[in-house]
C-alpha cells in the first residue's frame, strides 16, 4: 500500500542529495578545466621564462612578474584603505552611533557593496584619475593608485558589514563589566570589545581582500594597463596591469589552444588557487571562533 | 598628578572617538556622493526613445533597449538554472545531511565558490560550455557561467531561512505520518519561502551587475537587435557600460552616465525588492 510513496520518496531523495552535492563538484569542475587548458603552458613557455619580467605575448615573452607585482601593489593599497576606514566604520556603527543611525547607514554602505564594478571602474575613469592627475600632478592619472582606490571602496562594505556583526555578537555584558570597572568608552573598545571579536573582525577583513584580489573590471579601466614591474614604492603612482585586468583583457583576442590563450589559464590557476588559500584561511578562523564559543558555553 | 591621569585618559577617549567617527564620515560621504551624482548626471539622459530604441551611430546615439533587455534575460537565464539547483542543495545541508566529513567538504566548498575571482568563471565558462560543449559565445553560456557564481550565495541564504524554522514544525508534520519530503514540501519549505526568495534576489542582483564572467561567454561588444534563441550572443548592461566608457572614441559623456543610472536601478531596485520582502515577511511571521 505504501509501495508507491516510499518509491517517489526514495528518488526525491536521490535528487535532493546530488543537487546537495553540486558545489564540490563545480570546484573540482573549475579546477580541472583550469589544469586542462592551463598546464600545458608549461610544456610551452618554460617555467623559468613565466617567472621574468617581460610581459610582451605578440613576441612571444610570458614573464607573469609584473602581473603578479601589479595584483600585489593594488591589493596592499586597497588594504591599506580597507583596515583603518572599515573597521573605523565597523566600530563606529556597532559602538558609537545610535540604534537610528546604524539602521540607515548600515544599508548604506552595503548598497555599495551592491554597486557593479564595472560602474565603479567608470566612475574612475571620468572622476577620480582625472583628479589624481591634477592634483598629484602626474603624467597620467591611471595608476596603481587609482586602483587601489576604488578595490577599497569595494572592499570596505564587505569588511565593515561581517566586522559589525562580529562586534555586535560580542555579548552586552562584557561592555558593561569594563565599563563599571571605570574603563572609558575607547578603552572598552579597544581592550574588551575589539579583543573579544577579534576573529570576525579578521574574517571580514579576509573576506574583504579576497574580494580585491580578484576583482577585475575597475582595476582594468583604472590602472593604465602597462605590464610594468611594480618593484619600487613609486610604482604606486605609475600604470600597472593585474593578473585579472591581463586576462580580462587579452582573452577575447587570442587564438584558441595558442601559447598565449595556455597562458592566460595558467594565470586564471593562480588566481584559483590564491582564492582557495585565503577562502580555507579565513574559513578555519570561522571555526575556530565557533569553537572557542562552543567551548566557552559547555 | 592624579588629576593629570584622567584628564589623559578621557583626551585619548575624546580623540580615539572623533577619530573613528571621522572614519564612517569619510566611508559614507563618498558613498553618498557617488550615488548622488551618477543620478543627476544620468537622469537628463533617461528618455523614452533611451529605454527603447536601437543604438545608432556607433552607438553614440540612440538608446540601449538591447542591453537593457540581453541584462533581462541573463538574469532569468541565471535564475532558470540556479535557483532550483541551489535550493535543492540547502534542502540538502538543511534537512537531509547529518554534519560529517562530507557536509563540511560541501560547506567549504561554497566558501571557496563564493571566493573565485568572477573572471576565472569568465575562463571556465569558456572552457567547459562555449569551447567543450559545444554552447558557443551565447545567452545559454553566460547564463550557465553566472549560474555557478550565483549557487553559492542561494545556497546559503536559502539554508539559513530552512534552518530558521523550528524544530517543532518538522516534529509535528513527522508525527502525523508526514514522510521527510512531504514535511519539507508542504511546512518546512513555506514558512522558509520568503527567507529563500530575498536570497535568491540578491544572488541575481550580483550576477546581473557583473560583466567580467560574460566578457568570453555571451557578451556581444555592439549587436543592434534583440537575441532570437538561447544560442545568440547578447549585449548586457555592465559590459555595455564598460564597451562605450573605454572602447568607442568620442562618446556622449550623457549616454554614458544614462547607461550607468540604469544599470543601478536595475540592480538596487532588486536590492530594494529584497529588502522589502524580507521586512514584510518577518512582521508577518507567527514565530
Amino acid at each position: 500500500m505504501n509501495k508507491s510513496p516510499n518509491w517517489r520518496e526514495t528518488i526525491i531523495t536521490a535528487v535532493i542529495r546530488t543537487c546537495g552535492y553540486s558545489a564540490v563538484v563545480f570546484v573540482i569542475l573549475i579546477f580541472f578545466f583550469l589544469l586542462r587548458e592551463g598546464v600545458p603552458a608549461l610544456a610551452e613557455v618554460k617555467l623559468g621564462d613565466l617567472l621574468t619580467t617581460r610581459w610582451y605575448p605578440i613576441e612571444n615573452h610570458f614573464g607573469i612578474l609584473p602581473l603578479l607585482t601589479g595584483s600585489l601593489v593594488v591589493t596592499l593599497g586597497a588594504m591599506l584603505i580597507a583596515i583603518p576606514f572599515g573597521i573605523g566604520t565597523a566600530v563606529f556603527l556597532a559602538e558609537i552611533a545610535p540604534r537610528w543611525l546604524r539602521e540607515i547607514l548600515k544599508p548604506l554602505v552595503e548598497l555599495l557593496g551592491g554597486l557593479p564594478s564595472v560602474v565603479l571602474g567608470f566612475l574612475g575613469i571620468l572622476l577620480l584619475s582625472p583628479f589624481l592627475r591634477v592634483f598629484l600632478n602626474l603624467p597620467t592619472g591611471l595608476t596603481a593608485l587609482a586602483g587601489a582606490l576604488l578595490l577599497g571602496g569595494i572592499a570596505v562594505p564587505t569588511t565593515v558589514s561581517i566586522a559589525e556583526d562580529a562586534l555586535d555578537s560580542v555579548p552586552q555584558s562584557y561592555r558593561e563589566g569594563a565599563l563599571a570597572l571605570g574603563a572609558t568608552k575607547w578603552q572598552t573598545i579597544w581592550r574588551v570589545t575589539l579583543p573579544a571579536a577579534r576573529s570576525g573582525v579578521l574574517t571580514a577583513l579576509m573576506l574583504g581582500i579576497g574580494r580585491t584580489i580578484g576583482e577585475t573590471m575597475a582595476v582594468m579601466m583604472v590602472t593604465g594597463n602597462a605590464p610594468v614591474m611594480a618593484d619600487k614604492l613609486t610604482s604606486i603612482l605609475s600604470p600597472v596591469r593585474t593578473m585579472t585586468a591581463t586576462i580580462a583583457a587579452e582573452m577575447g583576442e587570442v587564438a584558441n589552444g595558442s601559447t598565449h590563450y595556455h597562458v592566460l589559464f595558467f594565470i586564471g590557476l593562480v588566481l584559483f588557487l590564491i582564492s582557495l588559500v585565503v577562502n580555507i584561511l579565513a574559513s578555519t578562523v570561522i571555526f575556530r571562533s565557533r569553537k572557542r564559543a562552543e567551548r566557552v558555553l559547555s | 598628578m592624579k588629576r593629570g591621569f584622567t584628564l589623559d585618559r578621557f583626551v585619548i577617549e575624546r580623540l580615539g572617538v572623533a577619530l573613528i567617527t571621522l572614519t564612517a564620515v569619510l566611508t559614507v560621504v563618498p558613498i553618498i556622493g557617488v550615488f548622488g551624482y551618477i543620478i543627476a548626471r544620468g537622469a537628463p539622459a533617461i528618455s523614452w526613445e533611451f529605454l527603447t530604441a536601437m543604438p545608432r551611430d556607433g552607438m553614440r546615439a540612440g538608446g540601449i533597449l538591447p542591453a537593457i533587455v540581453g541584462t533581462f534575460y541573463l538574469t532569468l537565464g541565471t535564475a532558470l538554472f540556479s535557483v532550483p539547483l541551489g535550493i535543492a542543495a540547502a534542502i540538502y545541508l538543511a534537512e537531509y545531511a547529518r554534519e560529517n566529513w562530507v557536509t563540511r567538504l560541501i560547506r567549504i566548498a561554497i566558501i571557496n565558490l563564493a571566493g573565485i575571482p568572477s573572471v576565472v568563471y569568465g575562463l571556465f565558462g569558456l572552457g567547459l560550455f562555449v569551447l567543450f560543449l559545444k554552447f558557443g559565445t551565447s545567452l545559454l553560456s553566460a547564463s550557465l557561467t553566472l549560474s555557478i557564481m550565483t549557487l553559492p550565495v542561494i545556497i546559503s541564504a536559502a539554508e539559513e531561512a530552512l534552518r530558521a524554522v523550528p524544530q517543532s514544525f518538522r516534529t509535528v508534520s513527522i508525527s502525523l505520518g508526514g514522510t521527510r519530503w512531504q514535511t519539507v514540501r508542504r511546512i518546512v519549505l513555506p514558512q522558509a519561502l520568503p527567507g529563500i526568495i530575498t536570497g535568491i534576489i540578491l544572488g541575481l542582483e550580483r550576477a546581473a551587475g557583473e560583466t567580467a564572467p560574460i566578457l568570453f561567454t555571451g557578451a556581444a561588444f555592439f549587436l543592434p537587435r534583440l537575441p532570437n534563441s538561447p544560442l545568440d550572443a547578447t549585449m548586457a548592461l555592465p559590459y555595455h557600460l564598460f564597451v562605450i566608457s573605454t572602447q568607442v572614441p568620442e562618446m556622449s559623456i550623457q549616454i554614458q552616465y544614462g547607461t550607468a543610472l540604469v544599470l543601478i536601478i536595475f540592480v538596487l531596485g532588486m536590492n530594494l525588492i529584497a529588502t522589502v520582502i524580507r521586512s514584510r515577511a518577518r512582521a508577518k511571521r507567527q514565530w
